[in-house]
């Protein structure tokens, strides 16, 4: 390996990653719909493969077969162009991410910023989505998406920095590092409060119900992707999924201790991607249980409760750091 | 053909509500009549400024059948079917309007036992139809892609279970046929009441539930509460009935106020709450449900004995005349008061017949509440009145 040139490296290790997301997305959408359909006392998908295990790539070569449909009124280059510019910065979170110690494509020192910062950008593709689609229902969505990523962004950063107070590093590896004797979630009150207010948090930056309000498909039909189909419509969908996927690793990694846990030290991406999943499942439980809130309402919730809420907790953090000597950065 | 196109809302200042605007253009939107919220086929044309609906036009005649023609080429036998495909989603009760009517006309008296199956049928028809407005309503609010969904398919597996009931009682699971002039068509089969019980204690019992999950639910509470309001005045002016008059606090009940087939005989109470919201609503029809499953036990405790129907054995449809006058018999349906109108001449088939339907009085309520209100709210208030479109148009 080390006679290989690092860009050629980054490269492989790079594409091994986007294959495994993709299969690995596919199957959470599967997961998802059981789930899902456990839930509301159905069987789910059985019928493609054993238990509907084929399900996800029966989906995916459907999606692929569909007519792609682009709108006579519509921008024609942005219409195109949004569902890349949406999926990139989706997938993109996962650079940073450490799958087990120095396995991860990136590890940079600001690996936390790193995915902030590339996480919002997926709202230039969705308003590119629902601007270009000149449809009503996508305007409306678009601007109701812009309302929302802004306001749950900030809440979102604030609840992700206390485990980076407590580790007293913005590189992922080192967070994770932090917690091998303690993960932060058991961290006394500040870590429970952290948790929460990330999972909170992290449903409404990914727009799932409660929050779904971009989508919303009862008012706005399919809010900002409501004009796309095909492969189109495709990488939309694995573009959100990409993004709940991510979410998870990171509320793993930044609270139950990524790949600790009991039995060898090559078994930590297996724990590292159940933790993800629990995390995953949880939201999806949220999901299927909530009725969706208004725009207004949801506002109020970020702006009046959340983010005074999440800065108090940061400001609590630091003071109980200085006020026990703990690591400072 | 096609419709007629309405009026822009902005020519219309009665309806158009002015808010404290600075954008620059108001944005007319297309809600229907293909949508996922239009409850079939309702178009809503709505003038918004921003989020906020300023006037709704709606628009209403896409499910224009010809029922109340169809009437007067059909024999007084073979017309209670077709009543059924008014109200598709409550067909007992409308075949319950269609035959009172002609039996007042005709005189004709109906057995105690066919007049206790009657309502034992009209009240499983309201608990099934309940199910079904809670179920979409939850999931107009909720989405089809989250915990609306989740409401929609418990309250659909419920109303499977009276479904099961009726197709026991008269082979059918929509529309029934169960009706006719001078009784009932089909008399219980063996082990129904027990089958019928069984399944009444088990809805009771998920009603619980639904409860358990919405009314303690913040997010159920925000989206309903003050949401939608009708005052009692707006109410009467209109002319709605059913639940969303009981939610304005007007305690009128036609199961109560003129008590036909056999409702003098049952105890029962009509909900009434005030606050005239969308949370009112649905407080009064969650009641419904249960006074509907009270009523449905004392039936089964004391279903007489006896003959189903005073006219057994037809032998040819033309066989009931109905002598020449004119008849307006009224029932409470699920959605409020279902009304037929009838006019005999003579023969076997009736002169002429019109429809009052519910669902059609209680849309006239949405232009008067949803100014004022954001889309979301929109499908929330749409939702609450519960309308079923096969009535509206007929």
């Amino acid at each position: 390996m080390s006679n290989l040139h690092p860009a050629l490296i980054g490269l492989i290790s790079g594409g091994v990653l986007l294959g495994a997301l993709a299969g690995l997305v596919a199957y959470v959408t599967l997961l998802e719909r059981k789930f899902a359909a456990r839930l509301q006392s159905r069987v789910g998908p059985y019928r493609v493969g054993p238990h509907g295990l084929l399900q996800p790539i029966a989906d995916a070569v459907k999606l692929l077969l569909k007519e792609d449909l682009v709108p006579a009124e519509a921008d024609r280059r942005i219409f195109n162009l949004a569902p890349v510019v949406f999926l990139v910065p989706c997938l993109l979170i996962f650079a940073t991410i450490p799958f087990a110690p120095g396995l991860g494509v990136a590890d940079l020192n600001i690996g936390i910023l790193f995915f902030m910062a590339v996480s919002s950008m997926e709202i230039v593709g969705l308003f590119m989505a629902g601007w270009s689609s000149n449809n009503k229902y996508a305007l409306l969505s678009a601007m109701r998406a812009v309302n929302q990523i802004i306001s749950y962004d900030l809440p979102f950063i604030m609840a992700a920095l206390v485990p980076v107070l407590l580790a007293g590093s913005l590189r992922l590896s080192d967070i994770a590092a932090a917690q091998e004797g303690l993960w932060f979630v058991f961290y006394p009150v500040i870590g429970q409060l952290g948790f929460l207010a990330f999972v909170i948090a992290s449903v409404a930056a990914e727009n799932r119900v409660p929050f779904d309000i971009l989508e919303a498909e009862s008012e706005l039909v399919a809010g900002f992707r409501v004009e796309y189909s095909g492969m189109k419509f495709a990488l939309i969908q694995l573009g959100e999924y990409a993004h709940v996927l991510g979410t998870s690793f990171l509320g793993a990694l930044l609270f139950l201790g990524a790949w600790s846990g009991p039995g060898p030290a090559w078994l930590g991406p297996g724990w590292f991607l159940l933790k993800a999943l629990g995390i995953f499942l949880l939201i999806t439980w949220v999901r299927w249980s909530f009725i969706r809130i208004r725009v207004d309402q949801i506002l109020q919730i970020s702006w009046k409760v959340l983010l005074p809420l999440t800065v108090l907790l940061v400001a609590a953090t630091a003071i109980t750091i200085v006020l026990r000597g703990a690591s400072g950065g | 053909m096609s419709a007629p196109s309405p009026m822009p809302a902005d020519l219309n200042p009665r309806l158009v509500k002015t808010l404290d605007y600075t954008g620059s253009e108001r944005l007319t939107m297309n809600m229907g009549p293909q949508h996922p919220s239009a409850h079939g086929v309702f178009r809503a044309i709505l003038t918004l400024e921003g989020e906020q609906v300023v006037a709704v036009d709606a628009v209403i005649g896409y499910l224009h059948r010809c029922h109340e023609k169809l009437a007067e080429t059909l024999t007084y036998a073979q017309y209670p079917s077709i009543a059924s495909k008014t109200d598709y989603v409550a067909a007992m009760t409308s075949e319950l309007a269609y035959v009172m009517a002609a039996e007042r006309l005709a005189k004709i008296e109906v057995p105690k036992r066919a007049e206790y199956l009657r309502v034992a049928v009209a009240e499983l028809q309201r608990v099934a139809s309940h199910c079904l407005w809670l179920g979409t309503w939850c999931m107009d609010m909720g989405g089809a892609l989250g915990g609306g969904a989740t409401v929609f398919l418990y309250c659909i597996r419920e109303r499977e279970l009276v479904l099961d009931l009726f197709e026991s009682l008269t082979g059918a699971r929509l529309l029934y046929g169960f009706h006719q002039v001078g009784g009932v068509r089909y008399d219980v089969p063996e082990g129904w009441a027990a089958e019928c019980r069984k399944t009444i204690d088990l809805i009771e019992s998920r009603i619980l539930e639904y409860e358990a999950m919405l009314e303690d639910n913040t997010f159920f509470r925000m989206r309903t509460e003050g949401v939608g309001v009708i005052s009692r005045e707006l109410a009467l002016d209109v002319g709605i009935g059913g639940p969303l008059l009981r939610a304005s606090g007007v305690a009128f009940d036609l199961r109560r106020a003129q008590p036909y087939s056999s409702y003098q005989d049952f105890d029962f109470n009509v909900p009434v709450e005030t606050a005239g919201d969308c949370f009112a609503r649905y407080q009064v029809r969650m009641v419904e449900f249960r006074e509907s499953i009270k009523i449905v036990r004392q039936i089964l405790d004391g279903l007489p004995e006896g003959p189903i129907s005073s006219r057994p054995g037809l032998k040819s449809v033309a066989q009931v005349r109905v002598p020449k006058g004119e008849m307006y018999a009224r029932v409470e349906g699920p959605r409020g008061e279902v009304g037929c109108y009838l006019i005999g001449d003579g023969g076997a088939k009736p002169y002429r017949m019109k429809w009052r339907g519910a669902s059609f009085s209680n849309l006239a309520v949405l232009p008067h509440i949803i100014p004022g209100h954001s889309v979301a709210d929109v499908v929330a208030i749409m939702g609450s009145v519960d309308p079923v479109f096969g009535e509206v148009d007929r």
